[in-house]
């Protein structure tokens, strides 16, 4: 199985190219369920993969041919088959399958239906390369690919403005990034003479520490473009314009996750670099706490959620910076599951509400929509860190991570964060679900979605309700890290000290629970017994309620710090391009039609002139003629 | 009896001269065609009288006259049903008035 890994892009791929050729004329529906068994043809490969190295395969790399030969340097199109990429791949693709059968039901009556599914299948394809990849540059291949279609698929809806503006900030956020990936694929190459990761891996030690902290701090700008961390965050709520399908699949479960896995991939060069390591997690773990407070406050279903997102991100980053790679990835994969179910149940939320986001426009919609207020509150309840839901594991195991191996202030933000996000999620389940209607034309013409759509709602919610327990439990010791330790811990970090006793485990648990209880209780009684009211406690502390809503002014301070500036720089090259370059060209063009209407005027269409000009001719051949002739002009 | 080829060459060349100035300042298309008639004749002339002049043996440019002749006449062919045509989409034959084709 592992030898044909390259027919599970092929899939997505082969989608995508008969949908963007014959979907619009003809396919039209069919592009849906093309796309959707090819996708779900590379989940059962993908599970085929995943068993072989379970089997014991546990590194492979898979060749398809050369890409680039030049001297020494060497990057083959080829896939690093280990426990971290065969992962990832069941995750990707079982995840997108789901969305996608999904995406049949809420795109139904789009007139872009097969422009979806041909953007979406490509965005799978580039994921999975990403994923597969052997090599910084084919899996940069993937990164570019996915940042690509989040712009075309954020910017799906391109004839309103707020989608073009969202997928255009998305676009240059990333370009950001990418900057710093493409710096730290450099300085790889240059230091090691490689760029497979293998090798890179095996070379660490000729690498000085001032190289090395390059090399990571470089790839870690990238990571933080992709994944929406601080300081370049603010494109992922925005990206929410895309239809709800996108931000499921993209903008939650899979290619902002791209940036943790490119961390977590990069395990032994970001050891080795020391303090590069404190970057990850001081960043993730700030930008856990910053994105939850603002989620605290936002009213659109889907902003709560990509705030939501955002936070959760953080959490991967924190464990990935205090020494914990596998417990990120187990995250990873759970947050892929109840994220994804969170939005995808938002998203059945707004089909059934005629598109309508706002929460203070919702309220009571339990008894209307029950699959999807029961497996969104499983979802909300594994986001809150309830056991035994998937997300309890993942994130007490990331805490617990950051306590045991000395980070206390960063533990202290990890549990802070859990109260908040809790809260949150309460405050979201109860505005949308309970409570009074608060407008009741549109909770009269609410209805529960089809069930091509509610399915997939369901087998989420088993897997948010019981991936945690099924492969993370018992913590520390469970399936998924005898798994993947030995890809992504190789060499990493010796455990400080000794084995954490069980006491001190059962206490990280404890504190971990009584977070999430206390924020959903917090919740509970601000919105359900009104004490103290929401919008007395918004009263309360005016000022800071206000920086929260308008989400720290950031997008207000980029503007004016840095898109002014940029505006004004690029006015110069502008300037350039417009009066000189395009000087030069116009100039060559009005040139000659000078010239040709100069010309022009030579042709009078009096045919006497012609005749005259031809007379004079042959004068003037004549008179030449005959002074050669009779020696008047000397040859 | 024998009239210099200087005479001829001069008749040769006042017919020519004649047919260039009609070419030149008439308008009408018919007389312009006639005055290329003339110039043609002119060359005919010429060449009779040069041919005589070289004692040829068997009149090679008698020969080149008798093709002037027919392409004389494939012109005239074609030259009038030019004008023609031009007539019957305007009726003028000025050629001053026919610049629809003017660059």
């Amino acid at each position: 199985m592992i030898a044909n890994v390259w027919l599970i892009p092929a899939f997505p791929l082969a989608a995508f190219l008969i949908n963007g050729l014959f979907g619009r004329r003809w396919l039209r529906h069919a592009t849906g369920w093309i796309a959707s068994a090819a996708v779900a043809a590379s989940a059962v490969l993908a599970v085929g993969v995943f068993l072989e190295v379970l089997g014991g395969k546990e590194r492979t790399t898979v060749t398809l041919y050369e890409w680039i030969g030049v001297g020494d340097f060497h990057v083959n199109v080829a896939a690093l088959v280990d426990p971290l990429s065969s992962a990832m791949l069941l995750v990707v693709t079982v995840v997108s399958t789901l969305i996608f059968i999904y995406s049949n039901g809420y795109m139904e009556h789009d007139h872009g239906f097969h422009r979806f599914f041909t953007w979406l299948s490509l965005f799978v394809f580039a994921m999975l390369i990403l994923v597969m990849a052997d090599n910084y540059l084919l899996t940069f291949v993937g990164w570019e690919g996915v940042g690509l279609c989040s712009y075309l698929l954020i910017g799906f809806w391109f004839d309103k403005p707020a989608p073009q503006k969202a997928a255009n900030k998305a676009f240059w956020m990333n370009r950001v990034g990418d900057w710093g990936y493409t710096i730290g694929m450099i300085t790889i190459f240059l230091v090691f003479g490689s760029l497979t990761y293998t090798e890179v891996f095996e070379k660490v030690g000729i690498a000085t520490q001032a190289n090395l902290l390059l090399i990571c701090i470089a790839l870690f700008v990238g990571a933080t473009g992709k994944s929406a961390q601080l300081p370049l965050y603010s494109w992922l709520p925005d990206a929410m314009e895309g239809p709800t399908p996108v931000s499921a699949l993209i903008h939650a479960a899979t290619m902002v996750t791209a940036g943790v896995y490119l961390v977590a991939r990069s395990t032994p060069l970001f050891v080795a670099a020391g303090p590069a390591l404190q970057v990850v997690g001081v960043v993730g773990a700030v930008t856990a706490i910053f994105a939850a407070t603002i989620a605290l406050v936002q009213f659109d279903i889907k902003r709560v959620m990509a705030y939501s997102t955002v936070s959760q991100l953080g959490y991967m980053f924190l464990a990935l910076g205090v020494g914990a790679p596998v417990a990120a990835i187990f995250h990873l994969a759970t947050h892929a599951f109840f994220k994804a179910l969170l939005f995808l149940g938002s998203g059945s939320v707004i089909h059934g509400m005629q598109g309508e986001q706002d929460m203070r426009k919702m309220g009571g919609l339990r008894p209307k929509m029950p699959v999807t207020y029961w497996t969104m509150l499983v979802a909300g309840g594994a986001l809150a860190a309830l056991p035994p839901l998937a997300g309890f594991w993942s994130k007490d195991e990331i805490v617990g991570a950051a306590y045991q191996n000395g980070h206390v202030i960063l533990y202290a933000i990890g549990i802070i964060t859990a109260i908040l996000t809790a809260f949150y999620v309460t405050r979201a389940m109860w505005l949308t679900f309970h409570g009074e209607p608060r407008d009741h034309h549109l909770y009269d013409h609410a209805h529960e979605s089809p069930t091509v759509m509610t399915l997939p709602l369901i087998v989420l919610a088993v897997g948010s309700a019981t991936l945690g327990l099924v492969i993370g439990f018992p913590p520390d010791a469970g399936f998924i890290h005898t798994f993947l330790r030995p890809s992504v811990e190789a060499g990493v970090l010796d455990r400080v000290g000794e084995e954490p006793r069980l006491v001190t485990i059962l206490a990280l648990a404890a504190v971990s629970v009584g977070a999430g209880i206390v924020g959903i209780l917090i919740g509970l009684s601000m919105y359900v017994r009104h004490r103290p009211d929401p919008s007395a406690v918004a009263r309360a502390f005016d000022g800071y309620y206000r920086v929260l809503v308008n989400k720290y002014y950031v997008d207000e301070l980029y503007d004016r710090r840095i898109v002014d500036l940029m505006r004004g720089a690029f006015g110069v090259l502008w300037a350039f391009d417009v009066h000189v370059v395009d000087g030069i060209a116009n100039g060559l063009g009005r040139l000659s039609t000078l010239g040709g209407s100069g010309v022009r005027r030579l042709q009078t269409g009096i045919v006497g002139n012609y005749a005259l000009t031809i007379v004079a001719g042959l004068l003037a051949v004549l008179v030449v003629y005959g002074g050669y002739a009779a020696g008047v002009f000397k040859p | 009896m024998s009239v210099p080829v200087g005479a001829f060459v001069a008749v040769s060349a006042v017919l020519f001269f004649i047919g260039v100035a009609g070419v030149l300042v008439r308008r009408n298309a018919v007389v312009i065609l006639m005055c290329v008639e003339l110039m043609l004749n002119a060359t005919n002339l010429a060449l009779v009288a040069f041919s005589r002049r070289a004692g040829l043996p068997d009149e090679r440019g008698s020969v080149f006259v008798v093709f002037i002749f027919v392409i004389a006449a494939a012109e005239v062919a074609v030259g009038l049903a030019i004008v023609l045509s031009a007539y019957r989409n305007r009726p003028t034959v000025d050629v001053d008035e026919i610049h629809a084709m003017k660059g």
